[in-house]
């Protein structure tokens, strides 16, 4: 069985990013061809608690939970709003009060809905480069929906197969959310007298 | 089993009418709370140590050596002295000093500080904090163990020939814990000396200490420094009472929304669900803090934060009146309960220059 996390930063209820998420999702499990267990995650939901975690240093019991889906998932599919020209801040708290290491070879497919297409390539210069940044693997197609594509006959559900198919492929080779993390894990070489040169 | 109280020496406004203290108001108050401290029969008085307004501690072995002039029982302790920016010579000699001004009752909490721009004011970079804490202490370990040092390490001048002093007190080096919030380097360090770790435990969930006392306590045992039952914990707390819990509640409320860390974030009904701090009458206090050796197991030493977030000096005495008369006398009969026999007592100089003698006296009859 594998771990499908997904990343929902749409605010309002229902949202359009909801309704991709959830297309991505649909067209991601039937390509992964074995059981997928899906958790999905609305950060609306969680959006106290990540400020709440911003300012104390750790998550809620609850928004743990979300965290532990997410960084111990066979894949993560994202997606957030474009506002402004980027992803939205929400989405962005969420990801600064993950472990830096905790995405480490994560596939991921990128989603990101906005009013117009004209921000299409925010996926490539605002969220590609935060998850290549923290050594995720993100999938080389990004699905983009404008208002528009909501309404047109092709294109959209072209995107949302071809992205999922290859998040797919890594998902179905994942062993990540097999692994068994030690929080303990000294660095290597590490001493406790000092192996830094002193005596 | 010790109880005490530990301050960070914050300068905060009193958020109920917009008072703020004098530094030399703070100071004085805090030299007033330590003295309390005593008078209402708590073991343990801890100082933290700061370079940064809003703090006052900047010099905490003077005014421990203050303190240890006024009182005759207190253990005068540190709640974190810098391992990482002071020179380690420097703590080796201050607290030697201060060890034989207070007649022993001194120990020491090693830790590495909070904020970026501390390191380099004493011309370190918080990047090497680890290794910063992991050879000052070797250093510090050995100045106060041998005669003569000599020393050749990354982060200071070399040492010929050096002697520190006054030497320890009977040769006898204060006790040292290692304090740390998160790093698994710092409690294996601890455990590697067969010091003692403590887990600062007010700002995040339990659940996280225990992961990294147990970690701690593991390693001691490794270490062949007795079994994992007989390593030296410690742990903070904190706590607000009145005799009736809703008073409490309604009193400390506005400290605990604007309180530096953790103001302005959870509310104060999520935070003390989520971390050991108790806001409500001395019963509830008493419950919490004698389920904490279920989570821990036994432990020695159980400081509280009693001080901070601009509490009046005139309440903070009076919550001290409550934890030594009310809470502490019952929680030393709880925790006295079941507690194994080869558990060790918190560490005291006598218990040290005890044990030091008795394995001498083994070693030459052996």
């Amino acid at each position: 069985m594998k771990r499908l996390a997904v990343v929902v930063a749409g605010l309002s209820q229902p949202s359009s990013t909801r309704l991709l998420a959830d297309r991505l999702t649909e067209a991601v499990v039937r390509a992964v061809g074995e059981e997928v267990e899906v958790t999905v995650v609305e950060l609306r939901d969680v959006a106290q608690d990540v400020t709440n975690n911003l300012l104390t240093g750790f998550p809620s019991p609850k928004l743990d939970a979300a965290i532990q889906a997410v960084t111990g998932a066979d894949g993560l599919i994202a997606v957030t709003p474009i506002f402004t020209t980027s992803y939205s801040g929400l989405f962005k708290s969420f990801i600064d009060v993950l472990d830096p290491q905790s995405l480490t070879g994560m596939p991921v497919l990128l989603g990101a809905t906005g009013g117009t297409e004209r921000h299409s390539l925010a996926i490539d210069y605002a969220m590609r480069p935060l998850f290549t940044y923290l050594h995720a693997n993100p999938v080389s197609t990004g699905v983009y929906a404008a208002s528009s594509d909501w309404g047109s006959e092709a294109g959209l559900h072209d995107r949302i197969e071809r992205g999922a198919a290859e998040l797919a492929a890594l998902v179905r080779v994942s062993d990540r959310s097999q692994r068994v993390s030690d929080p303990f894990a000294l660095p290597e070489g590490f001493s406790p007298v000092g192996g830094f040169g002193a005596q | 089993m010790q109880f005490g109280i530990f301050t960070v020496s914050d300068v905060t406004t009193d958020p109920t009418d917009d008072t703020t203290p004098t530094e030399g108001e703070r100071i004085k108050a805090l030299v007033t709370i330590a003295k309390k401290a005593e008078e209402v029969g708590l073991d343990v008085f801890a100082l933290g140590e700061h370079h940064n307004p809003p703090f006052v501690s900047s010099s905490p072995t003077t005014m421990l050596g203050y303190i240890a002039a006024q009182t005759t029982d207190l253990i005068l302790s540190t709640s974190t002295t810098l391992i990482t920016t002071n020179d380690p010579v420097k703590i080796a000699e201050d607290y030697a000093m201060l060890q034989h001004l207070a007649d022993g009752r001194v120990d020491v909490m090693m830790g590495r500080g909070n904020t970026g721009p501390v390191y380099p004011w004493f011309g370190k970079d918080i990047r090497d904090g680890i290794p910063l804490a992991i050879e000052n202490y070797a250093l510090l370990h050995r100045l106060w163990r041998e005669d003569f040092v000599d020393w050749q390490g990354q982060y200071r001048t070399p040492l010929q020939g050096f002697q520190s002093t006054p030497r320890p007190l009977d040769g006898v080096p204060p006790f040292v814990w290692h304090g740390s919030i998160r790093s698994p380097e710092i409690a294996e360090q601890a455990a590697f000396y067969g010091d003692g770790f403590f887990a600062n435990n007010i700002f995040w969930p339990k659940e996280h200490y225990m992961r990294l006392i147990g970690y701690y306590r593991q390693r001691f045992e490794h270490y062949g420094h007795g079994t994992a039952a007989q390593a030296i914990v410690g742990l903070g707390g904190q706590a607000f009472m009145r005799a009736k819990s809703q008073d409490a509640v309604n009193e400390f409320r506005p400290y605990f929304d604007n309180a530096p860390v953790y103001g302005h974030g959870p509310s104060m009904e999520d935070f003390t669900a989520q971390t050991p701090l108790t806001v409500g009458s001395p019963q509830e206090v008493i419950d919490k803090y004698a389920g904490m050796r279920e989570h821990f197991g036994d432990y020695q030493r159980q400081l509280f934060l009693m001080d901070h977030a601009g509490l009046p000096l005139k309440t903070v005495l009076e919550q001290l009146d409550i934890l030594g008369e009310e809470v502490v006398p019952v929680l030393r009969k709880e925790f006295a309960v079941n507690r194994p026999a080869d558990v060790p007592e918190g560490p005291t100089h006598a218990a040290l220059v005890a044990a030091r003698d008795a394995a001498a006296v083994a070693e030459v009859s052996a």
